[in-house]
């Protein structure tokens, strides 16, 4: 990457920028021209299905994968000529960065605080002070080979943490954990974000994109394909719309026309459910002046209600697939 | 937040030494919480020696009148430095697998020291394990009668031994998938350890076998230690067989000059 000039200028003040990243393995474009910005002090969000282009964009970040081309900064630290001093200031955990299961907790951190130069003693300190954070005290001293998924992933966490890094990285940290070990990761995270991190998740959980990210970049066969918060993104693809359940298939034509009065855009009646089905702007007034005409109408209503798309059905539209269909390609190609 | 988290400013060269100690301190906590880990680790050497002398060891006859135990054991030593490079690697692979090399990697360490560390740390094992196979042949009856200087340089010998495997430990480690398809190293340890004259004289094997045993490096480390303990050496007239001491220095140097730098660039290559 050092023989390739930046193709644009970057923005130190960004906690994350990258311009133009290409990586190829062999005929795979795993990231074709990718471009990124993570605003300093939030959460944000890296989706796509596998093989997308997500893990090869968090390995090239976190210098673990050398770019063919492209410019990035991370924390203002140039990837192509300072990897050294982006390595200060990043964090990594979650699928590709671990812990030795050998050793206990405690152990680990103050190795990990030696080779990040504190110095025998302030590693020492560092790892209590970590270990009571991530609320791991009690289990400092057992081998890490007996701690629960959510332990270990803390522990991860904790890890990644010794130096407060500037950037922290989180790739797929919740994957095959269950839902309390997921609980405790997002509260970990939350926790980060609330010293001043800047977080770069990635996830296949839409719902953890939805919980976590104040934005939201979406990849794709390594492009960039969208970017926005949640909110953005799911207005972009079609904003609410409102759904209509007839009781007697007899009114789905009143319940048609009640619909039709209050958008622009025509129904579509779905009549084996007996639903009517309209994309609306004006989300309250619409769904009042719809209730109104259906009682007005003597419509016999099952349901009712404003409906906003799932990020899955935006991610759909998106990509013209879902989160999990495709093999993963990293694995297939490292 | 209460510590000051500056990191220390030293050199470049004295993080490469300190890193390195540290990676070192890793290997030895695993003996502290894992100490079973090293009699699993001489399960092989320990078990094959008393299979050879005590139920072999009657019909062994290697010439001379010479007693079998006595050289057996060098041979035993040897072996064991000859299958530490399985250690090594098995090692390598289940840090590349757990990513653990990755989180090294994306830390502001000395590059150099998670290999350096690998192979300064192995090399402490190694003379852990020599002292735990020198008692066992002590209790059997074996006893070195050369010099203590010649013992002791019998001893830096099997060392210097292992510190050359370890190179192909790390460049096999980061070549194979993952810790099952390190398993299938066992298929090269097994003839590179045996086809030797660990346990039988080479001069004893079929012609074309004799000459690979002849010219195997872990042949030369044995004879060469078996000159020095003064055991029986049992050697034919093969220009290898007679230049031992010289082979015993010059092929672990070799293979250094050519697996250092392998490894190295191997290590180097994770990064594609």
């Amino acid at each position: 990457m050092d023989n390739h000039p930046p193709v644009a200028p970057l923005d130190p003040a960004l906690a994350v920028h990258t311009v133009g990243l290409v990586k190829r393995y062999g005929q795979v474009m795993a990231l074709d021209g990718f471009d990124l910005s993570v605003r300093r002090g939030t959460v944000h969000g890296l989706l796509g299905p596998n093989g997308a282009g997500k893990t090869t964009a968090v390995r090239v970040l976190t210098t673990l994968t050398e770019a063919d081309a492209g410019a990035a900064q991370i924390a203002g630290a140039d990837l192509g000529s300072d990897r050294l001093e982006v390595r200060r200031r990043i964090g990594l955990a979650g699928q590709y960065a671990a812990v030795d299961e050998v050793l206990t907790g405690r152990q680990n951190l103050e190795l990990f605080g030696r080779l990040f130069h504190l110095g025998r003693p302030r590693a020492r300190t560092r790892a209590t002070e970590l270990l009571e954070q991530f609320a791991l005290t009690d289990a400092a001293d057992k081998g890490v080979g007996a701690y629960s998924g959510g332990m270990r992933r803390r522990l991860d966490l904790a890890a990644s943490m010794i130096l407060a890094p500037q950037v922290m990285f989180l790739d797929e940290p919740t994957t095959g954990l269950d839902p309390r070990g997921r609980a405790e990761v997002w509260e970990a995270v939350r926790a980060l974000v609330g010293q001043g991190t800047t977080v770069l998740l990635t996830t296949q959980y839409l719902d953890e994109a939805d919980q976590l990210a104040d934005r939201i970049t979406v990849i794709d066969q390594g492009r960039q394909i969208a970017d926005g918060t949640p909110a953005e993104l799911k207005r972009a693809v079609g904003g609410a719309q409102i759904e209509v359940t007839v009781a007697d298939p007899a009114q789905l034509d009143a319940a048609e026309a009640a619909c039709a009065a209050v958008s622009t855009l025509s129904p579509l009646v779905d009549r084996p459910r007996r639903r009517v089905v309209v994309p609306v702007e004006e989300q309250l007034g619409s769904l009042a002046a719809v209730a109104a005409r259906l009682a007005e109408a003597g419509v016999a209503v099952e349901d009712v209600g404003l409906r906003r798309p799932t990020l899955d059905e935006v991610f759909l539209r998106l990509t013209g697939h879902r989160t999990d269909e495709e093999p993963e390609l990293e694995e297939a190609t490292r | 937040m209460t510590t000051d988290l500056q990191p220390l400013r030293r050199s470049t060269a004295y993080w490469a030494v300190a890193d390195a100690w540290s990676m070192v301190w890793r290997q030895l906590l695993y003996y502290v919480r894992q100490p079973t880990t090293i009699l699993w680790q001489l399960g092989f050497p320990i078990v094959s020696v008393l299979l050879f002398v005590y139920v072999f060891g009657s019909a062994m006859d290697i010439g001379g009148g010479a007693d079998y135990t006595a050289f057996a054991m060098p041979g035993m030593f040897a072996m064991t430095m000859a299958f530490g490079f399985m250690n090594t690697a098995y090692a390598v692979v289940l840090d590349k697998e757990k990513g653990v090399t990755d989180r090294f990697r994306s830390m502001p360490m000395a590059p150099s020291a998670v290999v350096s560390g690998r192979g300064f740390g192995d090399l402490l094992g190694a003379a852990l394990d020599l002292l735990v196979i020198a008692a066992i042949a002590l209790v059997i009856g074996w006893r070195s009668q050369g010099s203590l200087w010649e013992t002791l340089y019998a001893f830096g010998l099997l060392l210097l031994l292992r510190f050359a495997l370890i190179w192909i430990g790390i460049y096999l480690g980061l070549g194979v998938k993952n810790t099952e398809t390190a398993g299938n190293l066992f298929a090269v340890a097994f003839p590179f350890a045996m086809i030797s004259s660990v346990f039988t004289p080479p001069s004893m094997m079929p012609g074309w076998l004799g000459f690979l045993a002849t010219w195997n490096p872990v042949s030369a480390t044995a004879t060469a230690i078996r000159e020095l303990f003064g055991n029986p050496v049992a050697v034919g007239s093969s220009w290898p067989e007679q230049n031992a001491q010289l082979l015993a220095v010059l092929w672990p140097v070799l293979i250094t000059a050519v697996f250092l730098p392998l490894a190295v660039r191997r290590y180097q290559r994770l990064s594609r």
